[in-house]
């Protein structure tokens, strides 16, 4: 029996893989399917899930509600549609900022002294030992009225003798960006610098040998290069910001309101794992889909593991 | 008009700091002079600055002191990309990313060539290194030897006035190699490209070089067609750097125009009738060298430059057989060629049997010390 193992090596590759398979079917598809099947249910009124088959959860999330203010039987309102956009375009514009931000750093890394590149690398993880929750709140105390940053303003106007009121910046949509983009910045930049770190010196010196200058290879050589990285990362950065709600319960307050705090609010305050079951699957179909479209035009970034 | 060279080196320094922080001199006071439409190589083992001289000539780096001219112009700190020479390299650094014709159009495209031209350039390049109908393959699907060539194509279709070679067969299995090489002279010939080629292969060097620089240290040792390089080393250095070499301590004795008398104490015995080369002294203490293959082992001997010794081993190694000889204590290298079948076992020498070496004296080297 184990001489036959010995031999036999896609054996062991399904005996390697077994932990994790059960592990994958016990909490992660069994759970899904749970899901699924309560997102067709009913609330009852103390709360408690009624499993029958009814659409009511997914038409209202499309804006179909009951709940109208004139005493019609039903009407439209796009609340919940304007969430998931919300959600949607706040991922993309982290996405396309953290780009930009973790791009040139990765690329200043991958072109330092080898000796200086793990203290850099080091450097961009360390915030990663700090608890999430905690990182967010410092956010919190930096933006808020009176916040550092105001404080900080302030003291100038002061100096300066103009009048100063303190800006409001916390519950803004503008803060939970500049919170996503502070928290998932280190998901990007290590990706692109892996790509970037591998790209042998001698195909920049190529390039130039061919009459490049440095913004030409930057763009026929490096970016391509490189891109494999940038597909990695974004998909490291886009899916967990679509589904997060810390961020923006902390610095988005009752202001901005994602997918993420809805179905947080669904299952936590209001009670009603049936719509929270229906927003989850909603998310995540979502998600699927842009990631398809992604994945089928840049691929996963796989090469910068198997190249 | 042309410049009288392709390029020239006029005492280049190029200075590293190693990373222990010391100054290394990678390129020591090197001046060289590369004639238009030459096969020029830089032959030296690792480390002795023929890779740093090729670099600087391309431009990748620049010289801490002295001046190197292309086509009589000083190239300064001209970055690479605005020097007419190109690359080949080591590595071959092909761009993973695009396939074998846009590999090749790259350096046209940065040109801004209208892309008829270019289609019709890299078809021409492609046909010359004999790869048509590879234009869609990425050069991870290709072989060594097919990389090789996308290599040489991608440099040459530039119409370079140099190209530049940087070990570019070291990656290569013997055979493949040697075809390589007589299609890269066959090539430099058909063009009249000059070709700067750096190799630490002697016999590669030998095969294909109009002209080698033996380089050592940083400083080159020789500069010469190969048959000089061979036949009349410049010093020791060279003369044990390429081929093989007997070398033997000695005073000399005599000196006139045309002859130098030796004498060597190691062999207790004068070597006589020896050609002269330029700057010896009488008196003074010389290397006299000569090759393995021209050492003969007689059976009768000369009067001059006639020594008896015994066979301490015999090595058969296909076209030759070394056979190792003991000269009063000194072991004489000695390479016959095998023009007869080695069959039959009585046609070597054996160990301890005594043999005339016979050492003549035109193919006797007097080369001065240090």
């Amino acid at each position: 029996m184990l001489k036959r193992l010995r031999e036999n090596k896609s054996a062991q590759g399904t005996l390697l893989a077994t932990p994790t398979l059960l592990w994958m079917v016990g909490l992660l598809i069994i759970p899904l399917l749970l899901t699924l099947v309560i997102s067709f249910g009913k609330r009852s009124p103390d709360g408690d899930v009624i499993y029958t088959f009814t659409l009511d959860n997914y038409l209202r999330l499309i804006g179909y509600t009951k709940d109208c203010d004139n005493g019609q039987a039903s009407c439209f309102d796009p609340l919940y549609m304007q969430i998931l956009w919300r959600s949607l375009t706040l991922a993309f514009n982290t996405t396309i900022l953290v780009i930009t931000l973790a791009y040139p750093l990765a690329y200043f890394i991958a072109r330092a002294h080898p000796k200086r590149r793990n203290t850099f690398l080091f450097m961009v993880l360390i915030p990663l030992w700090t608890n999430f929750v905690i990182r967010v709140y410092a956010w919190m105390m930096l933006l808020r009225t009176q916040g550092v940053i105001n404080l900080v303003l302030g003291w100038f106007a002061g100096l300066l003798n103009i009048p100063f009121t303190p800006l409001e910046m916390l519950y803004t949509p503008g803060a939970v960006l500049v919170g996503m983009v502070y928290e998932f910045l280190p998901f990007m930049i290590l990706p692109i610098y892996t790509s970037l770190e591998k790209i042998d010196t001698s195909l920049y010196e190529a390039a130039a040998d061919l009459g490049a200058n440095g913004i030409k290879t930057f763009g026929r050589v490096t970016l391509p290069l490189s891109m494999p990285g940038v597909v990695a990362g974004t998909i490291l950065v886009f899916i967990p910001v679509m589904g997060t709600f810390i961020v923006s319960d902390i610095l988005g307050g009752r202001q901005v309101i994602l997918v993420g705090n809805l179905i947080q609010r669904q299952f936590l305050d209001a009670r009603d794992p049936t719509f929270g079951s229906a927003a989850s699957l909603i998310l995540m179909i979502m998600t699927l889909i842009v990631t398809y479209f992604y994945t089928r035009k840049f691929g996963f970034g796989e090469e910068i593991i198997v190249a | 008009m042309a410049a009288e060279f392709a390029v020239e080196l006029r005492d280049v320094v190029k200075q590293f700091t190693t990373p222990e922080g010391n100054q290394l001199k990678a390129v020591d006071h090197v001046t060289m002079q590369i004639k238009n439409g030459e096969f020029f190589s830089m032959l030296g083992s690792s480390g002795c600055g023929k890779t740093t001289s090729l670099r600087m000539i391309a431009g990748f780096e620049w010289p801490t002191e002295g001046e190197v001219y292309i086509e009589g112009n000083a190239m300064g700190h001209t970055p690479p990309f605005q020097r007419r020479v190109n690359t080949v390299f080591q590595s071959y650094a092909l761009f993973q990313h695009l396939t074998v014709f846009q590999n090749i159009a790259f350096g046209l495209e940065m040109e801004n060539a209208p892309k008829d031209e270019i289609e019709k350039r890299v078809k021409h390049v492609l046909e010359m290194v004999q790869l048509t109908g590879m234009e869609r393959r990425k050069p991870k699907q290709l072989s060594g030897g097919q990389q090789q060539r996308v290599a040489v194509a991608r440099a040459l279709v530039k119409v370079p006035d140099v190209l530049l070679l940087d070990e570019p067969l070291g990656a290569l299995d013997l055979k493949l190699r040697k075809e390589m090489q007589l299609e890269l002279k066959a090539l430099q010939q058909q063009l009249g490209i000059t070709f700067v080629y750096v190799t630490h292969d002697q016999e590669e060097a030998l095969t294909m070089s109009d002209r080698i620089a033996v380089m050592s240290k940083g400083k080159v040792q020789q500069i010469g067609a190969p048959v000089e390089v061979y036949e009349r080393p410049a010093n020791q250095f060279v003369a044990d750097f390429i081929g093989e070499s007997n070398f033997f301590e000695g005073k000399i004795s005599s000196l006139s125009k045309d002859e130098a008398v030796v004498f060597v104490p190691e062999l207790n015995s004068e070597l006589t009738g020896l050609p002269v080369s330029q700057g010896l002294v009488n008196g003074e203490t010389v290397t006299v060298s000569i090759r393995p293959e021209k050492v003969l082992i007689a059976e009768h001997g000369m009067n001059q430059n006639t020594f008896t010794g015994k066979v301490m081993n015999t090595v058969y190694i296909g076209t030759d057989t070394h056979v190792y000889v003991d000269l009063q204590g000194k072991r004489v290298k000695v390479f016959e060629q095998n023009r007869i079948s080695r069959l039959d076992p009585g046609s070597f020498y054996t160990v301890g049997q005594d043999v005339i070496l016979v050492m003549m004296p035109e193919n006797v080297l007097v080369l001065k010390k240090g």
